[in-house]
């Protein structure tokens, strides 16, 4: 059994007909990309994950259990939790009150405390920020306080929206990097990118998204190597 | 009087309005701040707080001033009641008013706030007439510079101010730690800040927003109690004069900001108190109002207002 499976999933905004059957898996252990060119519908696909958006069809499954109906607060508690496209930290919250909202559903002190002591871990950074508040932060440290956000939840997946957008070439590398420890340290992604290249080299699978739906679905090397791919997420001609 | 009494007298007017006013300005900004709806039955929860107070008392038959501790019994006994009746009838409000409209465009629930207003207003006048009623005045009036110091001043200032005071600053202070300090009180500005992303963290929103709610109404109700004890009388349409400064105090310190409403509250107090008594209380109005606009004008986020217009 897939740990996230999404079967055939139909989202609509009003009468936007956004994901028109998307089938999805994400198992223990992988980093699984999602890649397409803006509007296709990737941040849609996490929505609907997260519950801030329900599917009128399909059914998303968290080890079996349906998880398509229930509110966004009850599917972090189930374990599934997101640092959101434009990061969309807490502008006039500290860097570790910040922190303390991603784990806002747990009640054991001792446990979020030693997360957040790992976060400080995997981002020096945040710890030298903790008392500073979110909206003066760099765009780089937003973005690992969304990640490190995501993170104090204690999350059995961890859903990613376009971790490098907007971000300079040095500091892509070290998100990219630190992606790769989270998921060293067992934590499983499923990780929305334009930027195609990076996200197939830490991933283990790929799908490829377009106007909502499933174009393509392979392992990642092949996914790097196929001729589609290449022209039009790759940027060769 | 002396230019000089009648100067502390203006601080002392000043700080006691502006205290109740602070009170209720919090109620508007917190749930301007998490839902973005100016609540217009706000201020008439504020005088079911009056009503509901006086209620209680007359159950308890309470009629003249109160001594000892039977004083204190009775007025926080009350107060924890009414205001516990306030924040559920503010809860309530939203449930059946506002909840219903959470996704519709703002004037709904808008329009929905002003025919609340009205409601609750012709159940007050309803429940308790349409004339200036009597409230009991239990809090015994001492003449603090006079009594107890022998000063010889025409200043009034008596434990009834004290009272006031001694109760509205620290509810305040309560609640600013609450906002600062607690779990909910984080959720609280996080919600404000950004309701899908707070979503996205685990908070339950409408938990956020009914627990506003709670807490808006139950100051009102408070604030509804001080001022009955002070000035033994009022009326149901009090909510209405009383909500339209408390609202302005809130725009003027900058809607959906604590500490601005709690500044805005006392700024508006102490106009009050200026214009009554430089001027005349007929110009009291327009001169909240100028300054209302010639702050807008300069500064349209308001005194303490962070929030950028183009906030999704
Ligand atoms: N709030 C919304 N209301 C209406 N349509 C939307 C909304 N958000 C996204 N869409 C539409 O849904 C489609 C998918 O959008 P999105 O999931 O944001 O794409 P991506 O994340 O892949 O760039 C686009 O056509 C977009 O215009
Ligand atoms: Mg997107």
């Amino acid at each position: 059994m897939a740990l996230l499976e999404l079967a055939n999933i139909h989202t609509y905004y009003g009468n936007i007909h956004a994901l028109k059957g998307i089938s999805i898996t994400v198992d223990k252990g992988e980093i699984v990309s999602l890649i397409g060119s803006n509007g296709a519908g990737k941040s849609t696909t996490l929505k609907t994950i997260s519950g801030v958006l329900h599917p009128k069809e399909g059914t998303i499954t968290l080890e079996g259990r349906r998880i398509d109906h229930a509110p966004a607060h009850e599917i972090v508690a189930m374990g599934i939790c997101q640092a959101p496209e434009g990061r969309r930290i807490f502008p006039r919250l500290t860097t570790v009150e910040n922190l303390e909202m991603g784990a806002f559903h747990r009640s054991d002190k001792a446990g979020v405390q030693e997360d957040m002591e790992r976060v400080f871990g995997l981002f020096p950074r945040l710890k030298e920020r903790r008392t500073q508040q979110g909206g003066t932060l760099s765009g780089g440290e937003q973005q690992m306080l969304a990640i490190g956000r995501a993170l104090m939840s204690r999350p059995r997946i961890l859903l990613l929206d376009e971790p490098s957008m907007g971000l300079s070439p040095v500091l892509v590398e070290t998100i990219f990097q630190i992606i790769q420890d989270i998921h060293a340290q067992g934590t499983p992604i499923l990780l929305v990118e334009q930027n195609a290249l990076m996200a197939l080299q830490v991933a283990s699978r790929g799908y490829v998204l377009q106007t909502g739906r499933i174009v393509l679905h392979d392992t990642a090397t092949h996914l790097a190597e196929n001729e589609m791919v290449r022209k039009a997420y790759l940027g060769e001609s | 009087m002396t230019q000089s009494e009648l100067f502390i007298q203006l601080l002392i007017n000043g700080v006691t309005l502006g205290s109740y006013l602070a009170l209720i300005a919090l109620g508007y900004t917190m749930v301007y701040g998490i839902i973005e709806l100016i609540n217009f039955a706000h201020g008439d929860v504020y005088m079911l707080g009056f009503m509901i107070s006086l209620t209680f008392l007359g159950f308890l038959g309470v009629r003249g001033t109160l001594g000892g501790w039977q004083l204190w019994v009775v007025i926080f006994g009350v107060m924890l009641v009414t205001m516990l009746c306030t924040g559920l009838i503010n809860m309530t409000i939203d449930r059946i008013a506002y909840k219903p409209l959470r996704r519709a465009p703002r004037l709904a629930p808008l329009i929905t706030a002003v025919g609340m207003s009205f409601m609750l207003e012709n159940l007050g006048m309803i429940w308790k007439g349409p004339s200036q009623i009597l409230y009991p005045d239990i809090f015994p009036a001492f003449d603090i510079p006079n009594g107890l110091f022998g000063l010889n001043t025409m200043v009034l200032f008596t434990t009834k101010d004290v009272f006031l005071m001694g109760v509205t600053i620290p509810l305040m202070v309560v609640l600013t730690l609450f906002i600062r300090r607690t779990k909910m009180g984080k959720a609280m500005r996080a919600t404000a800040q950004d309701r899908e992303a707070a979503a996205l963290m685990g908070i339950n929103v409408e938990n956020v927003i009914r627990t506003t709610f709670f807490i808006g109404g139950a100051l009102a109700g408070a604030a509804g109690m001080m001022v009955g004890l002070y000035l033994n009388t009022g009326r149901y349409l009090m909510g209405f004069d009383a909500g339209l400064l408390a609202f302005t105090s809130a725009v003027l310190g900058g809607i959906g900001n604590v500490t601005g409403a709690m500044l805005g509250g006392y700024v508006i107090g102490f106009l009050n108190a200026i214009s009554d008594q430089y001027l005349s209380p007929e110009w009291t109005r327009a001169i909240v109002f100028t300054t209302l606009i010639l702050v807008l004008v300069f500064k349209p986020s308001g005194l303490l207002g962070e929030r950028t217009p183009e906030k999704s």
